[in-house]
């Protein structure tokens, strides 16, 4: 997004001189520029990610094998999810991170610049490690995403391309945690206290720490799996007196949290929109800080919800199950806020709105049948199913990647220094809300049916949803042509955005120019 | 290539809408219950759905409502509330409430689905790349199930069957009405023991035994599938339980007594029944596992 920048706005104006050319942004230490870099990354991500999901969906339009060979099919599912989640997702909210963060809180930059570079270039490497595995011999990692031993034991080199890989991310994502954490709690502007932070910051933070918490879980069990790869060893090899089950205990020690890590931030971007739209301060500000909180510690006690088919004693099964069903109140806490922020406002619907009320209806569908799934008994019939398929999509494109399509909207405007094309966000907002429907409902009865996920091929009492499903894929696929277009077509011109760009706009990045200038906040503004 | 496919997705369009309301493959519901368990997990799921069908028209109710009247559009301004102790508190304590009148009866469930003690008789299932081995200890039979779809079926060559990839050449046979335990592990990596009509979904995990159990209401055939990826040929090796009355079943059994007594040295007579085929030709023959 290199705009060029009004140079009118007093003081400021003798910093906006930056670097040009390919170097500035190989070298950048600049929070705005890295932001940049993150999101457009993770634009590319996602394209990448769902070039793959056309194809799972293309191969499961009808019964057979038409277009991928199995084996080729489980590569695609497998760097579908990885892409999407370590490629599209996280980059897209640390990119958030970078650009609003500072703003937010009014500093002048990241704690840590240089490292803030660092983090960023390590993902594109991480990225061609991913994606050249295919054309190596036995193609790509095929095992899920989950890469469960003794299966992913079996696999070639590119399994071993993609430990690197989450090696690589892994070690991104805690520095760029620890850059979050040390900007949010050591340079927020004087009168700027903790419980007066933008929710948006509240959230990274809380997000931060579990990236911090469970990132080196992850990389400590990928690391196992290369030893009991290469080195002989048996950690998860039952013959050595190892135990494959330890494996998706650690795994899921860290991966339930990394559900929230993708989650907590949209929650943040839909609480800073819904306020602005409606017109109307954030209903119950506090009590939404304690649900993130409660929300992320309860996160690193349900694990064992993944689990349940693994043949746990009955007392672990009841304990993942409660603690499972627990996370509904904070949640539901949240939803009901957003609701409540909305209830007697004078609410307008341009693009980034329209999207957080999609966020919140669709998260919430995702919700009700995460609770579903919660009830051991009834997940022991549906677990591995096109359900457990449909929920994640639920919470995780109509959650987290409509909240940061919203935050794209929202934000673009004090970015770019120019409005998006309104009528395109909102073409963008209904066909992509519909074919996520169309594509995503009926997996919810492919899963009751049985069908499960993960199958190249199925038995025909499936075929008529999938056929369904892959409409709305392809449809939710091309839709999203339309977002690259509107933020093409808004980083290269558009109607002058005011420095408040909204109405309702409250927080210190609306005090600054529209674009924001390359340095802002040198001199701390006073927060009240 | 391209042609036909955009001819046949138009067909399959046309047909699809033509058959929407008629068709019974537009399942939506969890299979007809099978098996004691699945009563219970049936039940539960529908007073599941119904407690969220609530909740949902509850508070997506409010926030349409809240959509069509407080708008700019219609001149509403805002107010400017922002907090309420006793609202917060209460939203905090009623889904409380639900979750812990949803979490009593999926205890209970629980618990019976755990009890694996006392069982009528024990099969151990054995999972391997891509074939399931059923070993009935106390009887001394023991044989091989796998896929019995030929391949042509998959690749478009042949029409697919009815039972297409739900069909195998040895099914596992048990009795009505009897408490059987699975003993489920796995002889490579870790798969799925599934059948959602009897209520199991057990991993198999290679070096553990694991196991679960169900009681079968009525006789019939009853299909699953392997739960856990396990490799290109995943979606490829499916359960099928055959469940016998207590005579039946009896016949059956005497039957694979005989087929499996001569000692394997002795020649068996030529007419070896289907369901005692030697492990390792039955997985050769295995028309999918022959392609790459």
């Amino acid at each position: 997004m290199a705009a060029s920048h009004a140079h009118d706005h007093g003081h400021d104006d003798h910093h906006d001189h930056h670097p040009t050319g390919l170097m500035r942004w190989v070298k950048t230490t600049n929070h705005k520029d890295i932001g940049t870099l993150y999101l457009w990354f993770a634009l590319m991500m996602f394209f990448a990610g769902g070039f793959l999901a056309m194809g799972i969906r293309a191969e499961l339009m009808k019964p057979g094998i038409q277009l991928l060979q199995p084996e080729l099919f489980n590569s695609f599912t497998t760097i579908h999810a990885l892409v999407m989640i370590f490629g599209a997702i996280m980059p897209a909210f640390v990119g958030f991170a970078n650009w609003q963060v500072p703003m937010m809180i009014g500093a002048p930059d990241m704690a840590f610049a240089r490292m803030n570079n660092w983090s960023f270039w390590l993902m594109p490497p991480a990225a061609i490690l991913l994606f050249s595995s295919f054309f190596v011999p036995g193609g790509a990692a095929a095992s899920g995403w989950t890469l469960y031993p003794p299966l992913v034991i079996q696999g070639g080199i590119s399994v071993d391309m993609t430990i690197l890989a989450i090696h690589i991310m892994g070690a991104s994502s805690i520095m760029g945690s620890i850059n979050i954490v040390t900007t949010i709690l050591n340079m927020r502007a004087p009168g700027m206290t903790l419980m007066k932070m933008p929710l948006f910051v509240w959230t990274w933070l809380i997000t931060a720490y579990l990236l911090i918490a469970v990132m080196p879980v992850l990389a400590g069990a990928v690391t196992m799996l290369l030893t009991d790869r290469h080195f002989g060893t048996h950690f998860f090899n039952a013959a050595g007196g190892g135990d494959p089950t330890m494996f998706m205990h650690i795994f899921w020690f860290f991966g339930h949290p990394e559900v929230y890590i993708m989650i907590l931030p949209a929650f943040g971007i839909v609480s800073q929109i819904i306020p602005t739209f409606a017109r109307k301060p954030l209903f119950g500000y506090a009590s939404m800080v304690y649900a993130t909180a409660s929300i992320a510690i309860l996160s690193f006690i349900v694990w064992g919800h993944h689990m349940f088919t693994v043949g746990m004693p009955a007392a672990g099964n009841l304990f993942f199950m409660y603690a499972t069903m627990l996370i509904a109140i904070p949640t539901g806490v949240k939803v009901f806020n957003w609701i409540s922020t909305m209830w007697k406002g004078s609410m307008t619907f341009e693009t980034p709105m329209l999207f957080a009320v999609g966020f919140v209806f669709l998260f919430t569908i995702g919700g009700f049948s995460g609770l579903v799934l919660a009830i051991t008994p009834v997940d022991i019939v549906i677990h591995n199913t096109y359900y457990v398929v449909a929920h994640f999509h639920y919470v995780l494109f109509s959650g987290a990647a409509m909240a940061i399509m919203a935050g794209v909207y929202y934000w673009i405007p004090k970015w770019t220094g120019h409005m998006y094309d309104e009528t395109l966000g909102k073409w963008h907002f209904w066909l992509t809300s519909i074919f996520f429907n169309v594509c995503f409902f009926p997996q919810h009865f492919l899963g009751l049916a049985g069908m499960q996920r993960r199958y190249a091929d199925y038995a025909l009492q499936f075929s008529d949803w999938n056929w369904w499903s892959s409409i709305g894929a392809f449809g939710l696929g091309l839709s999203q042509l339309i977002f690259l277009w509107v933020v093409l077509k808004c980083v290269k011109g558009g109607q002058k955005a005011t420095d408040r760009v909204w109405e309702g706009a409250e927080g210190l990045e609306w005090t600054l120019p529209s674009p924001a200038p390359y340095h802002t906040f040198e001199t701390p503004p006073l927060v009240k | 290539m391209g042609l036909q496919n955009i001819k046949s997705t138009l067909s399959g369009l046309g047909l699809a809408l033509a058959s929407m309301a008629a068709s019974a493959a537009y399942d939506y519901d969890l299979p007809k219950p099978g098996s004691q368990l699945t009563h219970e997990i049936y039940g539960l799921h529908v007073l599941i759905m119904w407690v969220c069908v609530a909740i949902f028209i509850v508070v997506f109710g409010a926030m349409f409502y809240s959509i069509l009247k407080h708008r700019k559009s219609v001149g509403h301004k805002a107010e400017h509330f922002h907090e309420n102790t006793t609202v917060e508190i209460l939203w905090t304590i009623i889904p409380f409430l639900i979750l812990a009148g949803m979490a009593y009866p999926a205890t209970k469930s629980i618990l019976n689905m755990k009890d694996t003690t006392s069982p009528d008789m024990t099969i151990k299932a054995t999972a391997y790349q891509w074939r399931w081995e059923y070993d009935y200890m106390a009887d001394g039979v023991k044989f091989i199930s796998v896929l019995s779809t030929p391949y042509e079926q998959v690749t478009g060559e042949a029409p697919k069957g009815e039972h297409y990839l739900q069909e195998v050449n040895n099914p596992l046979v048990v009795p009505v009405g009897k408490k059987i335990r699975m003993v489920i592990t796995s002889g490579d990596v870790i798969h799925g023991f599934y059948v959602p009509q009897l209520g199991v979904n057990q991993y198999g995990i290679p070096g553990f035994i694991k196991d679960a159990w169900f009681k079968v209401d009525a006789p019939g055939t009853y299909r699953g599938y392997c739960s856990q990826i396990c490799g290109k040929e995943h979606s490829f090796m499916p359960i099928v339980v055959e469940a016998k009355s207590e005579a039946d079943y009896a016949a059956w059994m005497t039957a694979q007594k005989a087929a499996m007594a001569p000692a394997p040295a002795a020649a068996p007579t030529a007419e070896a029944t289907p369901a005692a085929a030697p492990p390792a030709e039955a997985s050769a023959a295995a028309a999918p596992a022959e392609h790459k």
